[in-house]
């Protein structure tokens, strides 16, 4: 009996040592997301976008075994950072993947890219982090936040709206997207009207926007508000006279809530699920068949960046030592991306192509943004000539 | 500034006037009558908007699923009180504050496992679906109207109760001597179940007829739970009639507020100032009103008689 407990200690203890031997060749992601409160559903795309990438991989990227370490971001900026410094300096993450916010992203950037971490947007995209302040140690595989405003008012310009009324909620990111639109838009921007955030009742707004003489809505409402500006926008009867243009109020996370109300409605954006492409139409069914919803720009995000990581290790051959040689591999941008063409700038953020997007009723009763026509081709954002790499 | 948006302005802030009033209506009985801070009365008005999006997948009739989801809501209250809050009115106003919080956390949380963290919403009923041509290109929705009615109704039937009956007459006897009521033989325990189960069948009735406006998500109640606090505290804690004018008083400034505070300010300042300025201000001035009333009048503006 004696005999046979310490065999079974041994046993033990050799089986922790191999483990924790074979635990230390895994790649170390940790994941900063937003996943309680409202916006937890773009959270979750992140990660199941993620997720998905992984497991048609059997769980490696770049032929290592990934320990993939989720973290919620609360969407409070001390929290962030909490949960991002105890991954770098406790769990030692090779990578960081985060966030969904911009303020979020501001709150860990500094002490990951200073611990030479290599840090991955895959949603959050500041005008901050583009220009001057640019870091070697970043990269981010979804767009510069100003640029699907920018391609709006290109949209705006090719459709000929002349008049067109702007509304956005009041705080930085809604102001920087109304600068964006102006910044392309030709013609005459009618109104410049400031929601306070998590504005519940858009009818007094609505019924400017009737007596304006504008001809088209141009808005920024992200989650629930876009939730119920469009149904309250089809309710008042405007949808009828008046085009209705948006970034990120118009998307998979909020069509299951705006259903036929938001048929028609136009979109800026670099992807779509039905973008034509063999890698596109792949992952939406696998995704679809997995979480039972369509995905949106989020979980092709993040799926992107799954890839990215993978033929980035591939390339520098599983070794994470030579930061230079992971950096130059990353940079390259080797893999299929789900939105076709995409490059990275010198400033690290992404080179795409730009697409005029409507939202759709598919067959079997779902809604999605469809694909109309390229607007831009490899698009790049307007800050990365002052960004010295 | 036509007279059309001034007069859609003030319809929505009687609306608001209206929601703002179901909420606070319960909260100011449950802080008036039992002294007792629930931080988790607007989490019911939450619960309401999902039970209406549940009963109505469910039944597909929209009368059947506001009578349903009040039943409903009116035994979640119930049970709360049971299993929660009657342990908590004898404790200090922070304990209840942090029970009361935990129960929001926990609801929200819930809503969200449940029904997943996405945006829902509801149709209005067919019945109620039109609307009516206020100029050429802008329709009001009957529904809207609707909302403002129903809030009228519920707040003369409460009045009337509280003022006319016995039960109204133990609710303001309770207020302000519960040990004389319970000594005089009623049963004080049940009066405060009855309130409470009110107070939260009222908010979850508020956010059924919110949830074809307005969209459904977890953490829907938790600002409305603020401003219903601004309410009871203009109108004078405890005061069913109170509550009523300050939440009238509340929607139309806020809404009034939002829209002309631009308007105005440009009219005095460069427009891009206004504009930077104008939406700050306006979502100041409730807080700005409480302020006045609690250095000028700190009862409140209809106090409720003789309550603390």
């Amino acid at each position: 009996m004696k005999y046979h407990l310490r065999n079974t200690i041994a046993a033990m203890v050799l089986g922790s040592t191999l483990a924790s031997a074979a635990w230390a060749e895994d790649l170390k992601i940790g994941m900063v997301v937003t996943l309680s409160g409202p916006p937890a559903a773009l959270g979750q795309q992140i990660v199941d976008g993620f997720q998905l990438a992984l497991d048609e991989k059997d769980g490696m990227l770049g032929g290592q075994k990934v320990d993939l370490i989720v973290e919620d971001d609360e969407l409070k900026p001390d929290v962030a950072l909490l949960k991002a410094t105890s991954l770098v300096e406790r769990d030692e993450v090779d990578f960081v993947v985060g966030t969904v916010f911009s303020n979020m992203l501001q709150a860990i950037f500094k002490p990951i890219v200073q611990s030479e971490t290599f840090l991955i947007s895959p949603n959050a995209g500041p005008s901050t982090f583009a220009g001057r302040n640019c870091s070697p140690y970043f990269f981010v595989t979804s767009y510069q936040n100003n640029q699907n405003a920018e391609i709006s008012g290109m949209i705006a310009n090719e459709e000929g709206f002349e008049n067109v009324f702007t509304m956005v909620p009041n705080y930085q990111a809604g102001r920087d997207n109304i600068e964006g639109f102006k910044q392309t838009f030709e013609g005459t921007v009618t109104d410049e009207v400031f929601t306070p955030l998590g504005h519940q009742d858009f009818s007094a707004e609505l019924a400017r926007i009737s007596t304006s003489d504008a001809d088209a809505v141009f808005t920024f409402m992200p989650g629930g508000m876009g939730v119920r500006l469009v149904n309250q926008f089809a309710n008042a009867g405007l949808s009828e006279s008046m085009k209705f243009m948006s970034v990120f109020t118009t998307d998979e996370t909020t069509l299951p809530g705006q259903k036929d109300a938001a048929v028609g409605l136009l979109a800026a954006g670099s992807w779509a699920p039905d973008l034509p492409n063999d890698a596109n139409q792949a992952f939406v069914t696998a995704f679809e068949a997995k979480y039972g919803y369509i995905p949106g720009s989020y979980a092709m995000q993040a799926y992107d960046t799954a890839n990215l990581i993978d033929s980035a290790i591939a390339k520098t051959g599983g070794d994470l030592s030579d930061r230079d040689a992971v950096r130059a591999a990353i940079k390259e941008a080797d893999f299929t991306s789900l939105r076709g063409d995409f490059s990275f700038n010198n400033n690290h953020y992404p080179i795409q192509d730009f697409h005029m997007l409507k939202v759709v009723k598919r067959d079997d009763g779902k809604f999605h943004t469809s694909f109309v026509r390229t607007v831009a081709e490899d698009y790049a954002d307007s800050f990365s000539q002052d960004c010295k790499m | 500034m036509s007279m059309t948006l001034f007069l859609i302005l003030c319809l929505n802030g009687l609306q608001y006037g209206m929601l703002l009033f179901l909420i606070a209506a319960g909260l100011t009985l449950v802080f008036g009558v039992m002294g007792f801070i629930n931080l988790a009365h607007g989490v019911q008005y939450m619960v309401g908007a999902y039970l209406a999006f549940f009963f109505l997948q469910l039944t597909g009739s929209f009368a059947l699923t506001v009578l349903l989801s009040l039943g409903s809501a009116l035994l979640i209250g119930l049970l709360l009180e049971f299993f929660v809050f009657r342990h908590l009115y004898h404790r200090s106003h922070l304990d209840q504050v942090l029970a009361t919080f935990g129960i929001i956390i926990f609801l929200n949380e819930l809503a969200k496992v449940l029904f997943g963290p996405t945006t829902l919403s509801i149709a209005p009923p067919e019945l109620l679906s039109g609307s009516i041509q206020l100029t050429e290109t802008l329709r009001y929705p009957v529904y809207r109207f609707v909302t403002i009615f129903a809030g009228l109704a519920v707040a003369v039937a409460l009045f009337l109760t509280v003022s006319y009956t016995r039960t109204g007459m133990l609710i303001r006897a309770g207020a302000t001597t519960p040990e004389m009521v319970s000594a005089l033989g009623v049963n004080i325990q049940k009066l405060f179940m009855i309130v409470f189960g009110v107070g939260a069948m009222l908010a979850g009735f508020a956010g059924v007829i919110a949830a074809p406006i307005f969209a459904i998500e977890p953490g829907m109640g938790d600002n409305l739970l603020i401003v219903a606090f601004v309410v009871i505290i203009i109108g004078g804690v405890g005061s069913i009639g109170g509550a009523f004018m300050a939440a009238l008083l509340v929607g139309l400034i806020d809404t009034l507020g939002r829209s002309l505070a631009t308007i105005v300010l440009s009219a005095v300042f460069n427009p891009s100032f206004a504009n930077q300025i104008g939406p700050a201000l306006a979502s100041m001035l409730i807080y700005i009103l409480m302020a006045g009333i609690l250095v000028f009048r700190p009862q409140g503006l209809l106090p409720a008689k003789g309550g603390a």
